[in-house]
Formats: C-alpha cells, sequence, structure tokens
C-alpha cells in the first residue's frame, strides 16, 4: 500500500508526520518526495548504499567560435532566453527552457544542449526500513520526474525487501511534483492547520486530488492553536465529502525531537501527539485500498 | 537611499516558515510610511497574500500559452514535430496513421511550428491562470498570479505577476518555496533577497541550500530567523560563520500565530512590529551600499 502525505504548502507539519508514521512499528519504505527540498535524511541518516544521478534537463549553450552573431535564433526561442549582450548573443541559463529549437534552427550549428546532471536519487537502509530520497539541484525543472523516480525506486525496494507499506511524503504545493506523487497512491492525506491560508492550500489541494479517484483523508496539525477554526476545517471537509483522519494537537515535543534526529513517534512514545499519529496509523491499515 | 523601484524577494527553502508573514508585515509597514509599494504574489499555487489586505480588484489578465493544433487533413504523417518536440507532447504512429497533441505536456515552446513544412500546424491560446492587481485604500497595490490546478509549472504565472508589478515603485515579492525554478524565476528579478527561516535541523537545511544557490546568483542576502526560541541555536551558527546578517528575529508566540492565523497583520496590531520592519529596509541599505 502506498501512502502519500501532502499539504497544499508547507508548513504544516507534513513532514514530521511522514516521520511519525514511518516510525511506528512496522518496517516501511520511505520515499522523500519534496525533491527540492528533502529533510527525512536528516532524521534518519540513512546508507547511501545507491546513488544515481538524474538529469534534470537541458540547458543550451552558445559555442562563440562558431556563431556568426546573426541573431536568427532569437526570435524563435519562446522563452526570451536569447540576447544580443556586449559579447555577442548569448544565452541565460536560468530562462532557457531546454526545448532544443535553437539548435535545430541555428545554420551554423553554433549551440549545444548540455546536460543538468547535479540531481541526485539514494536508496539505503534506515532504523525502520528503507528509504529512497531524491535531491533536486538548485534551479532545476522535471522535479515530477524525479518524483516518478523516487517511487519506482520505492517500490522496487519494497518488493525486494517484502516490506508492504510505502510512505511517500510529497511536496508543497499543487503542481506537476504533487502531481506524480500521488498519482496511482492507495491513500492520500493532507495535512493542514488552523489558518485561513492553511485552509484555502486544503482546499486547493482537495480540487487537485478529486481527479485522481484517490481515498482521501485531512488531518488538522496543531489544531488546538485556534479550535474555532479547526471546527470550520471540518465542516468544510465535511462538505466536500473528505474523511478527517486524525487532529493532532500542539506539541513544542515535535521540534525537540526534529533537533535530536528523531521522529516524534520515537522521541516521545507516549505523548497526546503520538498516541493520535497510532490511532491514525491503525485506522489508515484497516482501510480497503 | 534604495531606488525608488527597488525589488526585494522574500523567500525560504521550504513553505510555511513564515515568508508571507513578512512579505505581507513589510508591505503594510510601508505602505503606513506612505512609501509607494507593490507586493506581488509570486507563490502562484498557493497565493494567499491577499488574505491580509482590504482591497479593490483593480484588473484581472489571463495568462496563456501555446499549444499546437494539428490540421489532419494537411498532416502527412512525416513526424517531424514529433522528432522536434522535447516534451514528448505530440503522440505519433506512422502506421496506422495517428497523431494528436497532449496539451497539458506542451511547454508551447514552439517547436513543432517551427518543424513542420506543411502547414499543417496552427496554434491556440490555453489558460494557464490568471494575474489579478488589487488596490489598497492607500492606493498601494496587490499583484496575485495564481495558478490553474493541472497546469506544468508556475513559471509563465509568476513571470506575469512580477511585469504587472511594474518597474516604478518599490516591489516586495513573495516568492514560491523550494531553489527550483519557480524559485529562481522570482528571484532572478530581485535586487535583494531575504530569506526567512526557523530555527530547527529542516529549517537550516533549506537555508543552507537556499544560501548557496543564491551566492551563486550573486544576489544579497539576509536572513530572518521565525519562531525564535524553538529548536536550537545552530542557525545563528551557521549565519556567523558564513557572515550573512541576520535581519529580525520573530519570537515564537502564541499570539503572533493567532494573529496571522486569522489572516491579521502584527504590524498593524502592534506599532512596535511597524517600526522594526520598517527598519529592514535601513538594514537592507547597509548592504546595498
Ligand atoms: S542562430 Fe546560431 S549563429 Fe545565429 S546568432 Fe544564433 S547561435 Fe549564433
Ligand atoms: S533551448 Fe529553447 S528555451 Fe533554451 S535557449 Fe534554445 S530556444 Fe530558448
Ligand atoms: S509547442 Fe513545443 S512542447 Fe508543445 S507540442 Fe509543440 S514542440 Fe511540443
Ligand atoms: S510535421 Fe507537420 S506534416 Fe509532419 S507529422 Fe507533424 S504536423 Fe504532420
Amino acid at each position: 500500500m502506498e501512502i502519500a502525505i501532502i499539504s497544499g504548502k508547507g508548513g504544516t507539519g507534513k513532514s514530521s508526520i511522514s516521520a511519525a508514521l514511518a516510525t511506528l512499528s512496522e518496517k516501511v519504505v520511505l520515499a522523500d518526495c519534496d525533491v527540492d527540498a528533502a529533510n527525512q535524511y536528516l532524521l534518519f541518516n540513512p546508507s547511501h548504499e545507491e546513488e544515481q544521478a538524474f538529469i534534470g534537463g537541458q540547458k543550451a549553450v552558445i559555442n562563440p567560435e562558431t556563431c556568426t552573431n546573426c541573431g536568427i535564433c532569437i526570435p524563435y526561442c519562446r522563452f526570451d532566453a536569447i540576447s544580443f549582450s556586449r559579447q555577442g548573443v548569448v544565452i541565460s541559463e536560468t530562462a532557457c527552457d531546454g526545448c532544443h529549437l535553437c539548435m535545430r534552427i541555428c545554420p551554423h550549428q553554433a549551440i549545444s544542449m548540455v546536460n543538468s546532471d547535479k540531481s541526485r536519487l539514494y536508496a539505503g537502509s534506515f532504523r525502520n526500513g528503507r528509504m529512497v530520497y531524491g535531491r533536486l539541484a538548485p534551479g532545476e525543472e522535471n522535479s515530477g520526474k524525479l518524483v516518478n523516480l523516487v517511487r519506482d525506486k520505492a517500490k522496487e525496494q519494497a518488493r525486494k525487501h517484502q516490506l508492504d507499506t510505502i510512505i511517500i511524503d510529497g511536496p508543497p504545493g499543487i503542481g506537476c511534483p504533487v502531481i506524480s506523487s500521488i498519482t496511482g497512491a492507495h491513500q492520500l492525506i493532507i495535512v493542514t492547520e488552523p489558518s485561513l491560508s492553511a485552509m484555502l492550500d486544503l482546499q486547493r489541494a482537495a480540487e487537485m486530488s478529486a481527479n485522481f479517484h484517490i481515498q482521501t483523508h485531512v488531518i488538522i496539525n496543531k489544531y488546538d492553536l485556534d479550535e474555532d477554526l479547526s471546527r470550520q476545517i471540518e465542516s468544510l471537509c465535511k462538505e466536500a465529502g473528505i474523511g478527517m483522519i486524525g487532529k493532532i494537537p500542539f506539541d513544542p515535543q515535535v521540534v525537540e525531537a526534529m533537533t535530536h534526529s528523531k521522529s516524534i513517534t520515537e522521541w516521545a512514545p507516549d505523548s497526546a501527539t503520538s498516541k493520535e499519529v497510532s490511532k491514525i496509523w491503525l485506522t489508515l491499515k484497516s482501510m480497503k485500498p | 537611499m534604495l531606488p525608488t523601484n527597488f525589488k526585494i524577494a522574500i523567500a525560504s527553502g521550504k513553505g510555511g516558515t513564515g515568508k508571507t508573514l513578512v512579505a505581507t508585515n513589510l508591505f503594510h509597514s510601508l505602505s503606513k510610511a506612505g512609501i509607494p509599494a507593490t507586493l506581488a504574489d509570486c507563490d502562484a499555487e498557493a497565493p494567499n497574500a491577499k488574505l491580509f489586505f482590504k482591497s479593490k480588484e483593480e484588473s484581472t489578465s489571463v495568462v496563456t500559452q501555446k499549444v499546437p493544433v494539428i490540421d489532419e487533413s494537411k498532416c502527412t504523417y512525416c513526424g517531424k514535430c514529433h522528432d522536434w518536440c522535447n516534451y514528448h507532447a505530440i503522440f505519433f504512429l506512422p502506421q496506422p496513421q495517428v497523431i494528436k497533441v497532449m496539451e497539458e505536456l506542451c511547454h508551447g515552446c514552439g517547436a513543432c511550428l517551427a518543424a513542420c513544412h506543411f502547414e499543417a500546424i496552427t496554434e491556440k491560446e490555453v489558460e494557464l491562470g490568471v494575474v489579478t492587481t488589487y488596490t489598497l485604500p492607500n492606493s498601494n497595490i496587490l499583484a496575485e498570479a495564481r495558478m490553474h490546478t493541472g497546469v506544468y509549472s508556475p513559471v509563465p504565472l509568476i513571470k506575469a505577476g512580477i511585469k504587472a508589478a511594474g518597474d516604478h515603485r518599490m516591489v516586495i515579492m513573495d516568492a514560491p518555496p523550494g531553489t527550483s525554478c519557480p524559485f529562481i524565476q522570482t528571484v532572478a528579478r530581485a535586487d535583494y533577497v531575504v530569506l526567512v527561516t526557523e530555527p530547527t535541523p529542516f529549517g537550516l537545511s533549506d537555508l543552507k541550500q537556499s544560501v548557496e544557490t543564491l551566492r551563486e546568483m550573486k544576489k544579497p542576502i539576509g536572513v530572518i530567523i521565525n519562531r525564535a526560541g524553538m529548536g536550537n541555536r545552530n542557525v545563528y551558527e551557521y549565519l556567523k560563520q558564513e557572515n550573512i546578517p541576520l535581519l529580525m528575529e520573530i519570537p515564537f508566540e502564541r499570539s503572533i500565530a493567532a494573529v496571522y492565523a486569522r489572516g491579521g497583520l502584527i504590524a498593524e496590531s502592534d506599532k512596535q512590529w511597524e517600526q522594526l520592519f520598517l527598519g529592514l529596509l535601513d538594514k537592507i541599505k547597509i548592504q546595498w551600499k
């Protein structure tokens, strides 16, 4: 079973909750799909048994030796990446989308494409099973593809090590990497908190996930910071037909656990937070995917 | 003095560290001080800044992207457009003859159009999202970029949002989380970047990645520590070691969290914060020289 955990936006405690679920009892595969800000490895210090380079994309570069500065390529680029400068025609690395068009139309074959290969995929073991995570190099695109790779690797690990459960810590937002994180997963948890911003993000995340026919649940984290807003979130979920699977109180021990490289369930197994997380886990396990 | 069209991006390696809190309060404080400014909400996947202001909608513009339309009566099924499409957005079979544009994969690069020698391709516009500008009672402006769900990248929205913010007044940009493409596209247009972090291991790890990226881009930076008092001192040590100015600390207090959760501004409810946020400009000024 693949359980994906997202939040519409970061900072709601999604990673801490994923970490807690991953360290309850049963051994699992933990897939950190927040490839833009992978964090789980900080808590779990996994072994790096496998490392794979990921080609995030390509960027066009001009060879100044062969470029005649004719400027033909400039209007073709839809991403305004090519311009005249004092050094002649240049391509902005940050603006280039890697479409190859300029390379194809340059009459002097002065443009070539270079791979961005700084992104990595790692797999290894951690203290409660296997862990797979991706790290997208700064400025790279195609995080969705890297997420797919992480998930494929996680499934392979699950088969190899006979682990039944994959926990996917998803990225923030509602874009391509999030969609890649939840497509085909069996259960989806959206973590929210009682604030107006988080409520809007929850709505957008729920709207997005509605297209995926996936069993969706909501956790309100730090619900007691504003019980009134929490109640509003609950009725919002009811209206949208999304089940509430748990309410976690605000707990300074969560950060304390983090600073000791532990999940809350490892650090304070008897705390109210850990108990609620266990309850959530049992509910999840009892559901037929 | 800072130039009147100075652009400050408020960013964080991950979401939820309080960058919207900083962006909205800074903007509010500038407005109170009579400084003409625009707040550009570039977090197009989860734009929430508008929540914090009473404002009047001024104008909306739809942001579109071109996608190809293939006229099958003119198409010779040569397959060149398929070969030139680097995003695998054209499905093509020579036998039996099938050709289909998969719009959700298309980046609108125009390569297929340039490839086709049989005038079988034209283009249409598809909607990616909207940029809306709002005016506040003090005539300052909020420009919000909002991506539709299911769109592959927020980047075109971000560009349009920053463009709508204009180049005549000070611009505060609420940047998207992470360090990938959307973040780069936002900070690339900034004169100064304020990084908001929290004093936890996750916060520090994300901060380091942002700092490395911004140093490569040669952007002047400063850091605000939000939720100061929780976690540990490692972020402070890192800042000292790397010689990065600590611009401000926002303590971890339930009252601050509560004001924010309800869509309020601490700089409005507490004048002291207004002064502190205004003071940011002086600190930035010193670095700017
Ligand atoms: S088309 Fe080729 S030769 Fe002409 S400016 Fe562009 S890169 Fe240089
Ligand atoms: S590869 Fe595409 S996006 Fe990059 S510079 Fe060439 S035409 Fe522009
Ligand atoms: S515009 Fe570019 S991405 Fe879209 S179908 Fe044509 S070649 Fe592919
Ligand atoms: S390049 Fe033109 S003619 Fe050839 S397959 Fe594409 S649309 Fe048809």
